[in-house]
């Protein structure tokens, strides 16, 4: 077998895309996380004299109901969605992927056990799923975290399970038991380190998601509480006023379909970059 | 060091692989030959104890230990420090996401074994292998420079014995003459006993004390290997000699 020198190929159109997705991403992160030191305003402060004013040089998003500067409330609002974010996405994937990666190398009843209880998880529509949770629960930004977590991590155990049953079949697995490694070091050292790739991929293509989704829970009222700044709440309550006063519903409405988008499209880039039917000669 | 009788090993019901006798001892070179799906490799991996799935029977006795009734413990501590395996396609067989002197290190201290700098070193240049590619990824190393590696592995970790599936099958002509150079010497440097899995006649006329024959899971002609390749008594040990080119 000779040698193939190969190389990604990265078509410059998706390259481009992808790289202005994380650049957006990195913007959206920097002014979620500096909020507090460049937004005008503090993030709660009320001042009903100056409800409703349109955008203008003071308030360059404008002010809400009760006189708040959108911009700060975004700015904060950005903290509140990318921590959620986060925090679902770790927790699912660190569940699924664990449980994924054991199924998938274990095989047997082991799997079948495992993928039973994701296929039940799977059957339920997620967004429903999620409400039914966050109903249950207090409303809340741990809740629209748990409710979420709960629905998205079925998804990792399945990708991470199809992967690690073919990593699990390599012959650096097998070389790897010849050589006397013990079952759960081969998982954690071969099959882990190498099931992640797609993982990766599917990391970046879902946070836009679950942005949406914890926007949409807050929206329905079952999320964010006030004060706490958090798009989705920002759009809800600013939704009646559209028609009169756009800025109190648009900007907010707008951080959210930015963020999605970015890490939609960085997602697709990085499938793109990491498919092997892309690598040519 | 490895004395097998009667091994049997199946699947569903299958026979892949019969041997009624293979013994291997220290210092000595015994090649198992046949064309694939022979059950060659299936042998093999059976004396390590990694057949999953498959009923095995017979007496299987490798460093001591009796390879059907031993514990999982018994078995990974003969894996690797003992008998080392080497496989058909060396890159593949060495995780993509690991340094080779990360892997080697985490082996000897598998086994508890000392895994400084100079160990590693030492048995890297024993296979004439720059120790700088001990920082290296697999896939910034050759086919031939993999297969050393994983005979270098098989040092480091004091095994007596390599038991290799068609070690040279994937590498090139030059390629492979190195490979059988570094394993010769180090049976002679050495004493490590060599069980070597091929269809390659030609690789094994050159190394092979014994050897032996088979097709469709069945032992077909054993003896000592000038003996055998050159009086071949089976008709398709003619069989596969004639097919050399």
């Amino acid at each position: 077998m000779t040698a193939l020198v190969t190389r990604r190929a990265l078509p410059g159109s998706v390259d481009r895309l992808a790289l202005a997705g994380a650049a957006l991403i990195v913007l959206v992160v920097l002014a979620a996380l500096l909020a507090p030191w460049i937004a005008p305003y503090p993030a709660d402060e009320v001042d009903p004299v100056n409800a409703l004013l349109p955008p203008s040089g003071a308030h360059w998003f404008g002010t809400d109901q009760v006189g708040r500067d959108v911009l700060t409330r975004v700015l904060y609002g950005g903290r509140t969605s990318l921590s959620i974010a986060v925090a679902v996405l770790a927790v699912s994937a660190a569940v699924g992927v664990t449980l994924g990666v054991v199924a998938g190398y274990a095989g047997g009843w082991v799997r079948d056990v495992i993928m039973r209880v994701t296929d039940v998880f799977l059957a339920f529509p997620a967004l429903l799923l999620s409400l039914t949770l966050a109903v249950v629960l207090q409303p809340s930004v741990t809740t629209v975290v748990v409710a979420i977590a709960v629905t998205w991590w079925p998804w990792y155990a399945r990708l991470s399970a199809a992967t690690a049953a073919s990593i699990a079949n390599r012959p650096y697995v097998d070389a790897a038991r010849c050589l006397g490694v013990p079952a759960p070091l081969v998982v954690v050292r071969h099959v882990l380190p190498n099931s992640l790739t797609p993982v990766l991929v599917q990391l970046s293509l879902d946070a836009g998601g679950v942005i949406l989704t914890a926007a949409a829970l807050s929206y329905l009222g079952l999320g964010a509480q006030e004060p706490v700044a958090e798009w989705g709440l920002m759009v809800q309550q600013g939704q009646t006023l559209f028609t009169t006063n756009w800025w109190v519903v648009t900007f907010p409405g707008l951080a959210i379909l930015v963020t999605a988008f970015a890490f939609n499209v960085l997602g697709e880039g990085l499938r793109g970059a990491l498919d092997p039917r892309r690598i040519v000669k | 060091m490895i004395e097998v009788r009667d091994l049997q090993v199946a699947y569903g019901g299958r026979v892949v692989a019969r041997v009624p006798e293979l013994d291997l001892r220290a210092g000595e070179c015994v090649a198992v030959v046949g064309e694939s799906g022979s059950g060659k490799s299936t042998t093999l991996l059976s004396l390590l104890g990694l057949t999953e799935g498959a009923d095995v029977s017979g007496h299987v006795r490798v460093c001591g230990v009796d390879v059907l009734t031993a514990t999982p413990r018994e078995l990974r501590a003969i894996r690797g420090a003992r008998v080392a395996l080497v496989m058909q396609s060396p890159q593949a067989a060495l995780s993509p996401t690991t340094r080779l002197g990360v892997l080697m290190r985490r082996a000897l201290r598998l086994h508890g074994l000392p895994s400084g700098e100079r160990v590693l070193a030492e048995a890297a240049e024993a296979v004439m292998l720059d120790p700088g590619i001990l920082r290296r990824y697999p896939h910034e190393i050759s086919g031939g420079q993999a297969q050393r590696f994983a005979i270098a592995l098989a040092i480091a970790l004091g095994a007596e014995a390599i038991l290799a599936d068609e070690p040279t099958s994937a590498l090139d002509v030059t390629v492979q003459a190195e490979v059988v150079g570094v394993l010769r010497r180090l049976r002679e440097e050495r004493g490590l006993a060599l069980l070597l899995v091929s269809h390659d006649l030609a690789l094994v006329s050159t190394i092979a004390d014994r050897v032996l024959v088979m097709r469709d899971g069945t032992v077909v002609e054993s003896g000592p290997a000038a003996e055998v390749l050159s009086r071949p008594a089976h008709p398709y040990t003619r069989e596969l000699l004639e097919a050399l080119p």
